[in-house]
């Protein structure tokens, strides 16, 4: 399947001389998460796609430390945040494109204050800019007309404002967007930011995936989208409690136009 | 003898300002327990916060009814307070309705009508302000941190501002001369009918009566303001001035953190050297939060700042799945904690004694720091612009680097972390074979 799939490290273009346009972070979800890695392949058919000159680190690259930093481990963040830092600045990275919501909020915002400068977009974002300029386009195939709602990633959202990237994207697939009851300012997180994803929650009545899971069904939608691997998880999750798996898939967006063009 | 009630006045002002100036000077020095921040940055854009969030109420009207009940009372308090003005003068001068002598009578008439109008609103919204608690029982004012004070509280202050403006009215309402002029009593003039009955005298002897009860009426509601949730009406000004304006997304850096880290990852450093002088001094006593003290002092106004509405509360999603995590209890236990400090500092010469107690646990417990997603859904809903979770952040700081003290499965991924570079138990050599799988 992947004969087609071009992925170059940085230290290939450097070795050749060249400098990528756009570095893709992959992030730990993407790199190693089953469901996530599928994500990160679709991300990189469009790239190639659009001929985009992309690098990653492959194995030079780790956690940014979201999840040690909203742990409270503060240290273990720096430590983090420091090594990339180094590894960024010294490929000389001007900008970075990610499909992890989390990955771009820490390098976005929180890498400038330890000396990591760099232009960071959302993958939704990114693609957004590869179709408005022309090198990708959007057809709607097999989602045209179907009844497609978005959950919000807290961290895209709230955190960074990022409400419009998506669903332009959606809206371009001429499928019908539908939305929850609390969308974009007002979103129900999915229950794995803070660190949650990693142990299991505290004690109530009911999961957080599953209440924005029921939020997602009352939509009745044919699709739950996704841009963030942790929240992609925790809605899968929510679909499979709910009997639903059959009926209802959870896509991130790049998965949604890359099947579309049966990439 | 003549002057006995302007005397008594004199006296009451004093008193009712004097004593809510020292409360006020106990406010901040308890606000400044807490650590330095730096906020003196963006000035323009915290002056347009301040007038957009505070005096434009534009996160009120999120909700709209709501909002919009609260922009009448809120409207109406600060304009009908415009007559205090005149009573104070008339209060210290012995005059009656001095503005009959500084406005013409018909821009006078114009601004009481304008105010009666606005306190029979004031007192429906007030009305259905107390339904909505009380009858209708709203689930975020029932929540468990809701006890019996925070209740009465919200209560006391909805009867207060009921009887104010009742008393305005009648005070209206029975003022002969004031009738009379058959201007600006838009209001009363149909509520001066309940009192003709009454003789002059005991007419006058009424007006009177609410005159002075309005007056002293308003003096304890400013005292009151010290002691209830009601602060907000002084408080969200600053508050939303000195609010984060950094994305809800972005986390502070903890510099202390940054030095040791740089001077770990400094190969040029010899580990073992005596620290350079005065670098002692940066490193902190405790990294994070357990008591008050540490937090910053605008975390410690946001707390003063909170009249425990319960948007955050209701917008939280663990709180809406049942854990016992609700970010209104985070600003009201760090208020009463802190008041706690306040008194003890009081009562040992202005020095905090140890009272073997914090924050942390006494007030907030771990499992409602560790239910946060840090979705960051109750610092988007706080009306005035309150971080509780800035808070949980410092708290679960203090736990993890003071006292190792995370979740056991959070431990787990914080060794994958330092040992592989994921959170995961994978190794960083097979990041990149997902390309080939």
């Amino acid at each position: 399947m992947n004969e087609g799939l071009k992925v170059p490290t940085m230290a290939e273009f450097i070795a050749q001389g060249k400098q990528p346009e756009v570095l893709f972070w992959v992030g730990c979800a993407g790199s190693f998460d089953d469901r996530a890695k599928k994500i990160t392949k679709a991300f990189v058919k469009l790239l190639n796609k659009a001929n985009v000159e992309f690098a990653v680190l492959g194995t030079e690259e780790s956690c940014t430390g979201d999840p040690a930093k909203r742990a409270g481990n503060e240290f273990l963040f720096q430590m983090q945040a420091v090594t990339n830092i180094e590894v960024l600045n010294a490929y000389e990275i001007k900008k970075i494109v990610t499909a992890c919501p989390h990955c771009f909020n820490t390098i976005k915002n929180e890498y400038p204050g330890l000396g990591g400068n760099y232009e960071v977009m959302h993958h939704t974002q990114f693609l957004k800019a590869l179709l408005e300029e022309g090198r990708l386009s959007i057809e709607g195939g097999q989602f045209k007309g179907k009844r497609i709602t978005f959950h919000d990633p807290c961290y895209l959202g709230r955190a960074n404002n990022v409400y419009e990237a998506p669903r332009n994207l959606i809206q371009k697939l001429e499928a019908e967007l539908v939305e929850m009851k609390n969308c974009r300012q007002n979103g129900l997180c999915c229950g794995a930011g803070g660190a949650q994803m990693f142990k299991e929650s505290e004690k109530g009545h009911k999961d957080v995936n599953i209440e924005r899971t029921e939020q997602a069904l009352d939509t009745k939608p044919q699709i739950i989208a996704a841009g963030c691997p942790f929240c992609n998880t925790m809605m899968t999750d929510g679909v499979k409690a709910k009997e639903k798996e059959s009926d209802i898939s959870v896509m991130d967006i790049a998965e949604l136009i890359a099947s579309a063009q049966d990439l | 003898m003549e002057y006995l009630p302007n005397i008594c006045f004199a006296v009451v002002l004093i008193l009712g300002i004097g004593y809510f100036t020292k409360n006020v000077k106990k406010l901040i020095r308890n606000i400044k327990l807490g650590q330095d921040v730096d906020v003196s940055d963006n000035k323009p854009q915290r002056w347009k916060n301040m007038l957009m969030i505070a005096l434009g109420q534009s996160k009120m009207v999120k909700r709209p009814i709501a909002g919009l009940l609260h922009i009448i009372v809120y409207i109406g308090f600060v304009i009908i307070n415009i007559e205090i003005l005149e009573i104070i003068v008339d209060g210290l001068l012995g005059t009656h309705r001095i503005g009959l002598k500084v406005f013409p009578t018909l821009i006078y008439g114009f601004l009481i009508g304008t105010f009666e109008v606005l306190a029979v609103l004031v007192f429906i919204a007030v009305i259905l302000f107390w339904v909505r608690r009380n009858v209708i029982k709203l689930q975020r004012f029932w929540k468990s941190e809701m006890t019996s004070w925070p209740k009465s509280d919200a209560n006391y202050i909805l009867y207060f501002e009921m009887v104010l403006m009742t008393l305005f009215l009648v005070m209206n309402a029975t003022d002969v001369d004031f009738q009379a002029l058959q201007t600006g009593n838009t209001i009363s003039r149909d509520i001066a009918p309940w009192f003709s009955g009454l003789s002059e005298s005991n007419l006058h002897f009424v007006e009177r009566t609410a005159w002075w009860f309005h007056i002293l009426g308003i003096l304890v509601f400013l005292n009151y303001l010290y002691f209830s949730k009601h602060l907000h009406i002084l408080l969200a000004f600053p508050n939303t001035f000195y609010a984060k304006l950094t994305p809800k997304g972005q986390f502070n850096n903890l510099e202390a953190v940054t030095k040791e880290v740089k001077l770990m990852m400094d190969p040029n450093v010899d580990p073992f050297a005596a620290s350079a002088e005065g670098t002692e001094a940066d490193i902190p006593a405790k990294f994070g939060a357990s008591d008050v003290q540490d937090l910053n002092w605008v975390q410690l106004l946001n707390a003063y700042t909170c009249t425990e509405c319960g948007r955050c509360t209701s917008e939280c999603p663990a709180n809406q799945t049942g854990k016992k995590l609700s970010p209104r209890k985070i600003m009201m236990d760090t208020r009463d904690r802190l008041e706690e400090v306040g008194k003890n500092i009081d009562a040992n010469k202005g020095i905090f004694r140890e009272d073997d107690k914090q924050l942390l646990d006494d007030y907030i417990s771990r499992e409602e720091l560790w239910a946060c997603t840090t979705c960051s859904a109750c610092v988007e809903a706080c009306p005035v612009s309150i971080d509780p979770l800035s808070i949980i952040l410092d708290m679960r700081r203090y736990l993890v680097m003071e006292q190792s003290a995370a979740p056991l499965e959070l431990n787990n991924m914080m060794t994958n972390m330092e040992n592989n570079g994921a959170p995961w138990p994978y190794n960083q050599m097979d990041r990149l074979n997902w390309k080939n799988e």
